[in-house]
Parts: structure tokens; sequence; C-alpha cells
């Protein structure tokens, strides 16, 4: 595999609730960082990727693509601009990775960013819920957190998950967040306090959720053939992939399964040339807590149903076997909607060169992300080795 | 540019208001929203107008606790999808009965409500919520 793509550098801003930040200071600071740690002249870059998904209704700014290169002083490199809901990420880097692979572009700057504390919260949540289907489920009082209540729901109904299971993801991922200084919510949370949390939508509650999150991280992404020249400690796409499912939960024959992650998932441990147990690593997207244990389940690390016991188990803790969301998840590293799928992967790679600090896990190669759009219609898998 | 809401309930006030869906004649597979294109047999498909019945059962539901504003005064509210009898699922409001009593595989039937108003002043949406049979007709 001479062609694959290579990750040369990763850089990370602050995610939080960060008043004294608009989006074009993030998504500079992120590429900055991103550039400085590949090592990368600017003059190399010859195009940029922006994943975002609603800086319109968050800020009233759009057109990312070319604000992110004149800030960043890049010149006139085409500038794309990407949205996919919640896997806007995810689709940066795929947009990337397909851009390299085709030839057309040799190195490019990949970010991901939100600025999402700029309007109300209930505001910030009208435009979350725009990620399902607006006409046919928001618009009937289904707020996003009641869409994945239905899911929770259902999947306490056909597999007897219970209350403690779906905290479980938010106890663990708080304690992941206190090792990781780029986290919105740097501090563990005891299980009685997630389960007397307020209810947002029945059996969903506050700490069940992602919180609203600004913050950006950024990719520098080259031909493995020149990456060398930048850095060292290079790190490779294995594979990507992505698949579609309906966009109305409703239209779905289960819900407590995403056919887009079994299907993406399946493709690129096949395209990787790898099986589940060859992964070192995951992130996984836990913008609700019932959103972890599904996936834990639809990428393979138990049988359907079992997600909330892997938990119970610490199958999915440091330490574990399949240690998922090191980072702190959108859970407690934040949710800042279109960077999530980015920062995903800074993780990954921070982990398979060793940088991950006190929450390395150990000797990891293989790493594997999945960056969700919606309830599920969008699934975006990266698998990453070094 | 139509005030907000107007158009966009107007355009789908058959489905909305009488429960007009669509069935491929094809696959036999009913749709609520009617769809455009059956995607199981695409060109080959037949969609033809179906008025749903408006029966259903509870196939998962959730109480809405922190909403939207156009939503604000409703709550707590309940919010479900309910299983069509035609095998077809949909996002709907239930509506008669207390949260603490709502089930999963609970019966219920299509009412004609108030959804929600456009903002102060904004149109007033109608359409379908769902109830109780039982409440409403004695019965299962």
């Amino acid at each position: 595999m001479s062609n694959r793509v290579a990750i040369a550098g990763v850089g990370m801003a602050k995610f939080g609730e960060l008043w004294d930040k608009n989006l074009r200071d993030l998504s500079l600071e992120a590429g900055m960082y991103a550039i400085f740690d590949a090592g990368v002249p600017g003059s190399d870059i010859d195009g940029m990727v922006i994943g975002n998904m609603s800086a319109g209704r968050f800020t009233g700014q759009e057109h990312l693509g070319a604000l992110a290169v004149d800030q960043g002083g890049l010149g006139d490199i085409p500038a794309y601009s990407v949205e996919a809901a919640c896997a806007s990420g995810g689709a940066a880097i795929r947009q990337a990775y397909m851009a390299i692979k085709s030839g057309e572009h040799d190195v490019m700057l990949v970010l991901g960013a939100e600025k999402m504390s700029d309007v109300n919260q209930t505001e910030a949540m009208n435009t979350i819920s725009v990620a399902s289907d607006w006409e046919w489920e928001g618009m009937f009082g289904a707020t996003f957190p009641a869409l994945y209540a239905f899911m929770a729901r259902r999947h306490m109904h056909e597999y007897g998950t219970t209350e403690e299971h779906l905290a479980l993801p938010t106890v663990k991922n708080h304690a992941n967040a206190v090792h990781n200084e780029f986290a919105q919510f740097q501090r563990a949370v005891p299980i009685e306090v997630v389960m007397n949390s307020g209810l947002l939508a029945d059996p969903l509650r506050v700490l069940h959720s992602s919180p609203i999150t600004d913050g950006a991280a950024g990719l520098v992404m080259c031909r493995e053939d020149i990456v060398k020249k930048y850095t060292d400690t290079p790190v490779y796409i294995e594979s990507s992939e992505q698949r579609s499912d309906t966009l109305a939960l409703h239209d779905r024959k289960s819900i407590t399964t995403m056919n887009a992650v079994v299907t993406s998932t399946k493709n690129a441990l096949k395209d990787a040339n790898l099986e589940l147990k060859d992964i070192d690593v995951l992130e996984l997207h836990d913008s609700f807590s019932i959103g972890e244990i599904i996936l834990t389940e639809d990428v393979g690390i138990v049988e359907k149903g079992k997600g909330g016991k892997a938990l119970e188990e610490g199958i999915t803790e440091i330490g574990g076997k399949f240690p998922v969301n090191t980072s702190g998840g959108l859970k407690a590293r934040g949710h800042p909607v279109g960077a999530t799928g980015v920062a995903q992967i800074v993780e990954l790679v921070l982990q398979l060169r060793g940088d991950a600090d006190k929450r390395q896990v150990d000797g990891a190669e293989k790493g594997l992300a999945v960056n969700i759009g919606g309830t599920g219609a969008t699934s975006i898998v990266h698998i990453i080795g070094r | 540019m139509a005030e907000q809401g107007v158009a966009q309930v107007w355009r789908r006030i058959k489905s909305m208001y009488k429960g007009v869906g669509n069935r491929c004649e094809t696959c036999k597979t009913y749709y609520f929203p009617p769809r455009p294109v059956c995607p199981e047999c695409r060109r080959k498909g037949k969609l033809v107008d179906y008025t749903f019945k408006g029966l259903g059962k509870i196939y998962s539901f959730s109480i809405v606790r922190q909403a939207p504003e156009d939503f604000k005064r409703q709550i707590p509210y309940i919010v479900a999808q309910v299983e069509l009898d035609e095998g077809t699922r949909l996002t709907a409001q239930i509506v008669n009965v207390d949260p603490e009593d709502v089930k999963i595989g609970m019966r219920v039937r299509a009412c004609f409500r108030k959804i929600k108003e456009f903002g102060q002043g904004g149109i007033i949406m109608y359409g379908y919520k769902f109830e109780p049979t039982m409440k409403v007709t004695g019965h299962e």
C-alpha cells in the first residue's frame, strides 16, 4: 500500500463555552496548531476543507472555506466547506482523503469547527433538531433528545437495558476527560449525580446528553510518499467509509441499531484488511449515552443488546479490551457539532503516537472512529494506523 | 416570501389534516408521509394516494421536559413513534392520557389538534396527534 493518505499533524482549540472567541478565532487556533505540529510550510498546503453544521444559524456567517483560508493567510488555495450535520467533521476528513487519493491535492488542511454559544439554548436546540427530519419529526414536537429517547426506551424494552446502563457512558467518559486538557469538562461525575440529573426527555437526562460547545479541531493530511519530509511520526488513514440511512428515525425497521454504522464499520475493516480485534482504541459518537451503547454493539464489540453490560464489565474503559472515548467523548470533551468528527481523529492520532498522556492506551497501533449525523442517517468511519 | 410556516404547512395539508400518505402497488408497502419514489421498487414502483385509518399502537415514546419556544407552553408533553396498523410509523404527540400511563404497545387513534404556533403572532399549525382508543371508545 503505497498510496495511503497520511496525517502529518493535528491541532485542537480547547473546547468549552468560549464567549471571548468567535468562529474564526477557533478555526485559526486549531489550524495553526495542526500546521505547526505537522511542520508543513504554509506554502505547501494546496487545498483546505472545513466541516461545519450550521454556522449560518449559530453565528450568521456562511462561506467558511473562504473565511478560513483568508484568516489563516493561506493565499488563494481552493477551500471547500462540507456539511453532514453532526458528521460534518468526519465528512471533511473524507473529502480531503478522496481529494488526495485522486491526485488532485497533495497537502491539505482539514478543519472542523462550530461556534454554538452565540445563540441561546433554545435556538441552539432548534438548530441541532434540523439534523433529523424537521418537517415530520421536529415540527411535531419531537426534540432531538426525544428522538434519542425513543431509541433508549426501545432498547430498554427489547434488551432490558437499565437506567444504570444509560448513566455508565457518562461516568466513564468524564473520568477519561479528567486527563484531556482540551476537554470542556475535565472532571469526574459520580453515577448518582448522573442518575439524579434533570430529565430532558424521559428516559434521557441532562447528564446523558452532550453539551453545547464552542470548538475547533484540525488535521494536516498529505500523500504517503511525501509525509516523511514533514514528520517522523506520521499516522495513516487505513480506510474511510460512509453510509446513509433514512433521515427520519421512524422510517427505520429497527431503532435500536444503526444500519449505516454496521455497514460502514464492516466495510472500513474490510478495506483496511483488519478485524475488530486488531483495533486498539475507538472513538464512538456519544451525543447521547444511548448512542454509545448502540454503537458499541453496532461496531461489533459486543452482540446486540449487550452494550450496557459491556460498560458494566469495563470492556470499554482505558485498560479494557476495547477502550472507547478515551478523550472523554462528545459528552465530556464537548460536542461542537462540526468539530467533533475531526476531534475524534485528533484523539486517535495522539493515542497512536503515544502522546495521550495519562489517558494513553499502551501500544495503540490502530484506531477506529465512528462519526454520526442526525439519528444515524449518516455514518462515517475512519480507521487509522501507524 | 411566505409568512413563516404558511407555505410549509399549506403544501402538506392533505397529509397533516387527513392522514394522506401513499402506497406502492408493486410491493404493497405503505408510506407516511407520502414518498415521491418507492425506495424498494424505484422505477418499477407505482405510488397511489392512500388515506391512513389513523389507528395504531405506541412503538416508543418520551416525555419532553425541555422544548423549543413554540412548544414551551405544552411541557411536559408526550411524543411518540406510533406504528400504524398499515405497518408504517410516524412521529406525533400523544394526548388525553397522563404521562405515567403511557406504555409501549398502547392502542391509539389519530385526532385533530392544534400542534403549535409559529412564534408570537405566527400562524397556528394544526394536524394529527394520537389518543388512547380505550378512552374514546371504551374498549381496546
